[in-house]
């Protein structure tokens, strides 16, 4: 009894990828394509599980006979398309799009693969000036409860936890844009302390997030503690023990003690998402915490 | 369902059905992951019904909330059937191919006419109206229940009565068309699968049947007794008769959750031994001869789980047990030497699991490696080419139909067995809330800023009349039992309904309240329909 063809249209479209012709499923992305031919693309607001917003700029790239550069995230291919992904117009604009984000945003605890690009990309953010005197939104770490910290100094305004906490998953719209240009940042209504919100703790925020901006209140912590050691941390999966759903935990653990959790974007049963209980209720594998 | 032991569809399907009836279930609180998949199908235009006495938060997402009476279940699915029938939506020709006692059943259901429905329910005619139509319309519909439907002395007969809809209108047995029992604890449908029932073996196989016993027999060089053994309320049963004298508690509180649960305790008490073996010193443990610490299923243990959709999935341990605590396989294996079985030796989890394969044909095809390398697999997986299941009974589409046909049931509304008198005039329904879970053995120990406590919900209608207001403290009352509680009160309960959580026993002793009166099929207990009262503390 098996689940039928999602996409009975297993048509072909052919694009022209960096010189190179290549077919792709119709309803492909430029991303997609870009996957499926080995060219990494940098990605900060895009995730698998979310649906694209396109405000990062950074998976940008060429489409003859387009003015502009396009999101590749969003942008389905189409029939005789000839794109670049590594022109000087596409490497100056991802350089610069990193370089900007970098000199107003803290990002040292940001996804490796970021810090990578930042290097690759040949970004530098510091000649933007000092960064430590343009800081957009420059606000102090907001811990207000034992689960999880809202640290916006490292916020690059991708959008992505509005999302999740949003109709892209959770549909509890505990958080929004708040504030303009400078002034723009992510808020709960009125800027009220998070557990006098409307959140409810799942902490699918946390689990897009791309630059250590919601983190586990664990690995705040130990972080702030200089205990924070990802090359000494092990991920093993697991499923969740409490109800009957079953989701796929990634137990993230350190010296024998489980400092995070999260779920795989590509299973069927989370896509990546999980409740308070299971995000956060593993505190009894450790109780004399 | 139909023969097989598990829910018919998979999480996806509702993400692409057009009609969703959520029926004494509160998903959104109770398995907010699955709900999320709801949440797409209604993003992409499902219509939802959410049937609960309380207006709960998944019933707020449904374009028609029908706020039953407490146990009126079988009354209200009588009356959708009836107007499904008397209206001609019934799906004649899936009718005739795949199911039996048609005739039968709508000369039973004859009598539930809408008025009567309503009166009987508490849920107005159209809205009735509104679901029987919508349900026999869609090309795909999906009804899911939780222990709405299964904790009441009727269990059994109600998920019947949910099974006669589909049968009624075809919505079974193709994709996005279903029945799906969320499974209120991770494990549930794994339990079922390993024969953890009293007249099944592994693989949902009958006791009963002598080949089968001889199949394991042979397996397991050893002699199966052909009698069916107890569930758990009849343990109870036999405790309290003196004939059971000796327990082994594996995984489970029941001096915490068993319903009545003063009369459970001291049935507890009365036996000669009781051997809990558990993660943590739980108040039954508390009462135990003798305690056998083990490692915690999803973190510390090799083995497997099987969801509400099937899927058998992998667990696996990410650290080390605590000082003595020890994998759960190591001890029940000791325990069979120490008895003078030496034939065991120390199997690991996948030595366990190659053997079930020998025995359970629904997971013959399962290997370690596929559920490793497949994200898990959904039985039934009869061999290693086999894909597995992601929904079940197509066979009733087949033309002419495979397998045994579907009988409709001819089931009769029973309300709860405990009734509202003048002394127990407020009905007491219990349930859980989202950070929480069961008695909270485990999810006490994280600190949960939603955490509210344990508070007894009114209906401000009710509040006004008891002259009590939130954050008062009162003293509730049963038949069995009286505790004292915090008020809460809230506005999505109907006049007469009172609702409490039970996840902090140490704070509030809820299941004194509840009533053990149980489903002779099944015997689950009625935990959602007590009669109590509420009294003003006075002042010292």
């Amino acid at each position: 009894m098996s689940e039928p063809a999602k996409n009975p249209s297993e048509t072909l479209v052919e694009i022209t990828l960096n010189d190179k012709k290549i077919s792709a499923p119709e309803g492909s992305t430029i991303l997609d394509a870009c996957k499926q031919a080995n060219i990494d693309t940098p990605t900060l607001c895009w995730a698998e599980n979310l649906t694209p917003v396109n405000v990062c700029r950074v998976c940008v790239v060429e489409v003859e006979g387009s003015r502009a550069l396009v999101p590749s995230c969003s942008r389905p291919i189409e029939e005789g398309m000839v794109i670049s992904t590594d022109s000087e117009r596409v490497n100056t604009s991802r350089r610069m799009v990193l370089e900007l984000l970098a000199s107003s945003v803290e990002l040292d605890r940001a996804d490796k693969e970021i810090r990578g690009w930042i290097t690759s990309y040949g970004s530098n953010p510091d000649r933007m000036g000092n960064s430590s005197e343009i800081k957009t939104s420059k606000q102090p770490v907001k811990i207000q409860d034992d689960l999880y910290v809202r640290d916006y100094e490292r916020c690059i305004l991708c959008y992505k936890c509005v999302e999740a906490c949003g109709d892209d998953a959770q549909h509890t719209f505990a958080i929004a844009t708040a504030g303009r240009g400078f002034e723009a940042r992510i808020s709960t209504e009125f800027d009220a302390e998070l557990p006098d919100s409307a959140c409810v703790y799942c902490g699918n925020c946390i689990g897009v997030c791309p630059t250590g901006a919601l983190v586990f209140k664990t690995e705040h912590d130990m972080r702030e503690e200089n205990s924070w050691d990802p090359d000494n941390q092990k991920v093993t999966e697991t499923i969740c023990g409490f109800c009957g759903v079953g989701c796929n935990l990634e137990l993230h653990t350190q010296d024998e003690k489980i400092v995070k959790v999260t779920s795989p974007s590509d299973h069927s049963v989370t896509e990546g998402h999980l409740c308070i209980k299971g995000r956060f209720g593993w505190q009894h594998a450790h109780p004399e915490n | 369902m139909f023969g097989a032991g598990g829910g018919t569809s998979s999480y996806k399907e509702i993400e692409e059905t057009d009609a969703i009836v959520l029926w004494g279930s509160n998903a959104r609180t109770a398995h907010p992951i699955f709900f999320h998949h709801l949440l797409k199908g209604l993003s992409n235009g499902a219509r939802m019904w959410a049937v609960d006495p309380r207006r709960t938060d998944s019933a707020k997402f449904a374009d028609v909330w029908l706020g039953i009476n407490v146990g009126s279940d079988i009354a209200l699915a009588n009356g959708v059937a009836h107007e499904i029938i008397d209206a001609g939506l019934e799906n004649k020709e899936f009718i005739a191919n795949a199911t039996t006692g048609f005739e039968d059943f709508a000369a039973h259901v004859e009598p539930w006419t809408l008025k009567r429905t309503s009166e009987t329910t508490g849920v107005p005619v159209e809205a009735i109206r509104d679901l029987a139509h919508g349900y026999a319309n869609a090309e795909k519909a999906q009804i899911m229940w939780t222990l709405g439907i299964t904790e009441h002395h009727t269990a059994v007969d109600n998920v019947l009565a949910l099974c006669n809809l589909s049968l009624l209108t075809g919505h079974v047995g193709r994709w996005g068309s279903g029945l799906v029992p969320l499974r209120g604890q991770n494990n549930v449908q794994g339990g079922g699968d390993m024969g953890a029932l009293p007249n099944k073996l592994a693989g949902f196989q009958d006791l009963a049947d002598e080949e089968i016993r001889v199949k394991f027999e042979t397996a397991w060089g050893s002699e199966i007794p052909p009698e069916p053994g107890w569930h758990l309320t009849d343990m109870f049963n036999a405790m309290g008769r003196g004939e059971l004298r000796a327990l082994y508690v594996i995984g489970e509180n029941p001096a915490d959750s068993e319903a009545d649960v003063n009369h459970a305790r001291e049935a507890l008490e009365g036996l000669d031994i009781l051997v809990v073996q558990d993660v943590f010193m739980t108040r039954t443990a508390e009462m135990a001869d003798v305690v056998l610490p083990a490692a915690l299923g999803w973190a510390e243990s090799d083995g497997t789980v099987t969801n509400s959709e099937r899927r058998v999935q992998r667990t696996r341990a990410a650290i080390k047990p605590p000082g003595d605590a020890r994998q759960e396989i190591e001890i029940i294996s000791d325990l069979a030497r120490h008895l003078g079985d030496n034939s065991w030796g120390q199997p690991t989890a996948e030595d366990l699991w190659e053997e079930l394969r020998t025995v359970s044909p629904m997971h013959a095809g399962m290997s370690w490696e596929r559920i490793e390398n497949e994200g898990g697999i959904q039985w039934p997986c009869p061999d290693e080419n086999h894909p597995g299941s992601p929904f079940l009974h197509d066979r009733l589409w087949k033309q002419p139909a495979e397998g045994r046909l579907a009988p409709f049931s001819c089931v009769d509304d029973r309300p709860p067995v405990e009734s509202l008198d003048d002394n127990y005039p407020l009905r007491l329904t219990t349930g859980r809330a989202l950070d929480s879970y069961n008695t909270g053995v485990q999810t006490g120990k994280y600190n949960s800023p939603i955490r509210t406590g344990e508070a007894l919900e009114v209906s401000t209608a009710d509040a006004e009349k008891l002259g009590i207001s939130t954050g008062e403290r009162v003293i509730v009352s049963s038949r069995r039992g009286s505790v004292e509680m915090t008020v809460e009160i809230d506005p999505n309960l109907p006049l007469g309904l009172a609702f409490t959580t039970f996840h902090f026993p140490e704070l509030v002793d809820v299941n004194q309240l509840t009533n053990s009166a149980y489903d002779l099929k099944s015997g689950t207990a009625e935990f959602k329909a007590a009669a109590i009262r509420v009294e003003k503390m006075i002042d010292a």
